[in-house]
């Protein structure tokens, strides 16, 4: 188990840097005039320009210019400096006021998540076909179908304006409370796909073998759904649950857009209009780390939940 | 979209109700008491920079506004009045005297005195600080001495100390409208703390600028969160009415629109496009419109040859129908424009461009055809504004009433647009937008239509109107001055470089818990007017 962990983390390293050297290659390409895109519609003085271009090495460009600011940016990187975004700001700054608010917003959509939609999905596996279970068919099925960016306006004006419930929006530095909103509102579509996770995978091991078994030597049905189909069942719950998280963090583009969170998902989408490169890598780095540790955690629970998984 | 709709529809009795309640209590701004210690929440974006050469949007400036005080301000027929200068004269449009009020401080306690302008102008031109603003102190003797990556000089020979609270300021060239440019927020004053040698600015002094205007910082600048700032007791010129301002950062204007609905913030600026048409029975009279700056055009490239006649651009001018697109596209959040310049500008006059502006299909077309129009056109935006709706709404336009083809053509940003119409790629017509710096005739038509001018795209070049222009900056007096200017926008008239839109208007709201909302010229929340209501 030690050597399993320890080889992973090993891999970690190395898939870090391949995912920097990509995002970087990526933005490199796409950019075009990052100075004027910073701008907008105004015109840039040549002093301005010839200041951010020198400052920023954008006048290196071709093969040999992405591996000289590429290896700039490792070489700072390495120094624990993640430079400058184009306003002067430092991105070090910027991340550390961005992944505290977003990894509150995810934690709560998580624990939403696992509660409601685990919650369910293992009701509606045992009392299959009844009206609870096509009752959430039906409720999951139209959440699917709603995309964030309907869902969340729609969410904050009637239960933060018409009903005021919650208040509209949470701000940079929220209390739970105002997260609240937010984070349901974010965690409604994995909500959806864990209950049905569950449900099936629940109802699918009510039928083996295994459960006949302990039915017939007289278990408690209490027993029997509660230790050993749950421990069965939770495998692909967990496993999406996992990759979910770094998802959650780095797909709250629009709903943290619309709450006012200024969080990971809107600087991505700030460095990603401004043609930021280093604040782009910076963010898709961490989150690179987030899913990383996630999927190792999963791994890992993989064998706490099945004694026939065990790392060598 | 259809979700919204029904949640209008949802609204609209509440709406109502709340319209009633608000034409019922003397218009929704409260029978209360206005509380000279309490703070109003404004929203704003996330300013770029707040050192006052490095600002050049609106929220930056928007936060600049509360920390300084100006040399000039202007009045309501958009001319300037003197506000922490005594006097700004001169005898030849050349050499210009700015003498200074007594009894100004900085919030450090700082004295304000003539140096504090110098060193702060001084800053702002050096080529090396990269600032954003440097642009307006090139009419300034020796702004060419600061420019380069290795300048001559670091001081600009036209900037002179007379004594503690005057000093001169000799232009290059004589420019008649430069006691208007003074108002601008990159000709503030910094102090001496700002600077930590000279001609070098201290670390992070934007986190926390120190100004000498009716309020100060409290705190520091909470990037993407907030600026807070306090009324400043010792400012010795008008006291705003409030005790203190939080300009709050928002990403999205629908965010902030829902929080002036509930009373969460009391200013929004903007009002998002979406909620325009439920604007009105939301907020009732506190929905608020006032004439902006900003003019949207569709230029041509006239070094093309197939738009090189000025005919065939009259032609297309005349086949759109502006007051039809403003109303059904903007919902009159925009304005028809007929003319060069904005109303908001000493020297407007209505309807410059006479017969082109007026939408004739008929004459278009004959127009068109006989004088040899392009089969089809191509219209390019940027696609990250907004402007998808207008685009194709004109080129339908174009289609019925000239019968040629008409395609609109998206260019991710507008940095991307701009990158191919500097290498005079074909892409057809393309949109642009101004705003201006300064409230002035000469800065809509210098920056974009004379030979050199900084944002003139459209290969654009006659030596009349350069003339004229030079001219009016040497006249002896603004009346003079703008004749000149207004002979030259005649000249445009004529030939049709771009073709005038839209003027934009500022779409503000405001909450139950303020009174007296008004807007500037520079598109900012007025804080010496604005009041809170307990």
């Amino acid at each position: 188990m030690f050597r399993f962990v320890l080889r992973r983390l090993l891999q970690m390293v190395l898939a870090f840097f391949g995912t920097t050297l990509i995002v970087y290659a990526l933005m490199f390409a796409g950019q075009g005039d990052p100075i004027q895109a910073l701008a907008g519609e105004r015109p840039v003085t040549p002093a301005q320009r010839a200041y951010l271009t020198e400052k920023f090495h954008l006048d290196r460009t071709g093969v040999g210019g992405f591996f000289y600011r590429y290896l700039d940016y490792l070489k700072n990187l390495l120094q624990g400096d993640l430079g400058q975004s184009l306003t002067g700001r430092s991105i070090g700054d910027i991340l550390a006021a961005a992944w505290p608010v977003t990894v509150k917003l995810a934690l709560i959509a998580m624990a939403v998540t696992i509660l409601f939609g685990v919650t369910a999905g293992v009701l509606a596996g045992i009392r299959r076909a009844g009206l609870f279970d096509n009752a959430t068919l039906v409720l999951t099925l139209l959440v699917l179908g709603i995309p964030t960016i309907v869902l969340a306006p729609l969410a904050q004006y009637l239960l933060g304006v018409r009903w005021p419930l919650f208040p509209p929006t949470a701000g940079a530095d929220p209390d739970l409370f105002a997260l609240l909103l937010p984070g349901i509102v974010l965690g409604s579509l994995s909500l959806a796909t864990a209950l049905r996770l569950t449900r099936t995978s629940v109802a699918e091991n009510l039928r083996a073998d295994y459960v006949r078994t302990a039915r017939s030597k007289g278990l408690l049905r209490r027993r029997i759904i509660g230790v050993h189909v749950l421990r069965n069942s939770l495998i692909p719950v967990i496993t999406f649950l996992g990759v979910e998280l770094g998802n959650l963090m780095s797909g709250a583009i629009i709903t943290e857009g619309v709450f006012n969170i200024p969080g990971v998902g809107f600087n991505l989408f700030r460095g990603i209009r401004t043609e930021d490169g280093p604040l782009v890598v910076g963010i898709v780095s961490v989150l690179v780390v987030v899913y990383l540790v996630a999927n190792l955690v999963v791994d890992v629970l993989y064998a706490v939940l099945d004694p026939r998984i065990r790392y060598e | 979209m259809r979700v919204r709709r029904l949640a209008a529809w949802t609204a609209l009795p509440l709406a109502v109700t709340l319209g009633l309640a608000a034409c019922g209590s003397g218009g929704g701004s409260g029978t209360g008491q206005s509380d000279p210690d309490a703070a109003v929440r404004i929203e704003i974006a996330e300013p770029q920079h707040l050192v006052p050469t490095n600002t050049n949007e609106t929220s930056g400036s928007q936060v600049l506004a509360a920390l300084f005080s100006p040399l000039v301000d202007y009045d309501e027929a958009n001319k300037p009045y003197e506000v922490a200068a005594e006097s700004v004269s001169s005898s030849d449009n050349k050499v210009w005297t700015v003498k200074l009020k007594d009894g100004y401080t900085f919030h450090n306690g700082e004295k304000v005195t003539a140096d504090n302008y110098l060193d702060a102008w001084n800053y702002g031109a050096y080529a090396p600080n990269g600032q954003n603003s440097s642009y307006f102190f090139e009419k300034i003797a020796g702004y060419a001495d600061l420019q380069g990556d290795k300048p001559e000089a670091e001081r600009m020979s036209g900037l002179k100390k007379v004594d503690d609270l005057t000093f001169t300021v000799t232009l290059t060239e004589p420019y008649s409208e430069f006691r208007s440019m003074l108002g601008y927020t990159a000709f503030y004053p910094l102090p001496k703390a700002a600077f930590s040698g000279p001609g070098v600015l201290k670390e992070g002094y934007e986190q926390a600028p120190v100004g000498q205007g009716p309020f100060r910082m409290k705190g520091s600048w909470q990037h993407d969160a907030k600026v807070e700032v306090e009324r400043y007791d010792a400012f010795p010129g008008e006291q705003p009415k409030v005790g203190g301002v939080e300009f709050r950062i928002y990403q999205q204007p629908t965010a902030a629109y829902a929080d002036v609905l509930s009373d969460n913030l009391d200013v929004i600026k903007t009002i998002p496009t979406e909620n325009l048409s439920t604007a009105g029975t939301d907020l009732g009279d506190r929905f608020q419109q006032s004439p902006a700056s900003s003019l949207q055009v569709l230029a041509f490239p006239t070094f093309q040859k197939e738009f090189g006649n000025p005919e065939v651009r009259k032609a297309i001018s005349m086949a759109i129908d502006r007051d039809e697109i403003t109303r059904s596209i903007f919902k009159d959040s925009q304005q028809p424009a007929r003319s060069f310049v904005s109303p908001v500008v000493a020297g407007y006059r209505e309807n410059t461009i006479g017969a082109a502006g007026e939408f004739d299909p008929a004459k278009a077309k004959a127009t068109y055809e006989a004088a040899g129009g392009p089969k089809k056109i191509e219209l390019s935006y940027n696609g990250d504004g907004g402007h998808k709706d207008w685009i194709d709404a004109t080129c339908n336009q174009l289609k019925a009433n000239l019968g040629v083809e008409c395609v609109g053509t998206a260019e991710p940003k507008f940095a991307d647009l701009l990158t191919k119409v500097k290498a005079k790629q074909p892409v057809g017509l393309f949109r642009m937008g101004w705003v201006m710096d300064y409230p002035s005739m000469e800065n809509y038509l210098g920056p974009l239509y004379s030979t050199n001018g900084s944002s003139n795209y459209y290969g654009y070049s006659n030596p009349e109107f350069d003339r004229l222009l030079a001219e009016g900056a040497k006249a002896p007096n603004e009346e003079a001055a703008v004749k000149k200017y207004q002979a030259a926008e005649d000249l445009l008239a004529k030939d049709m470089p771009v073709i005038p839109l839209r003027y934009g208007q500022n779409n503000f709201g405001h909450s139950t818990k303020v009174k007296n909302v008004q807007m500037d010229l520079f598109d900012r929340v007025d804080l010496l007017k604005i009041e809170a209501v307990s």
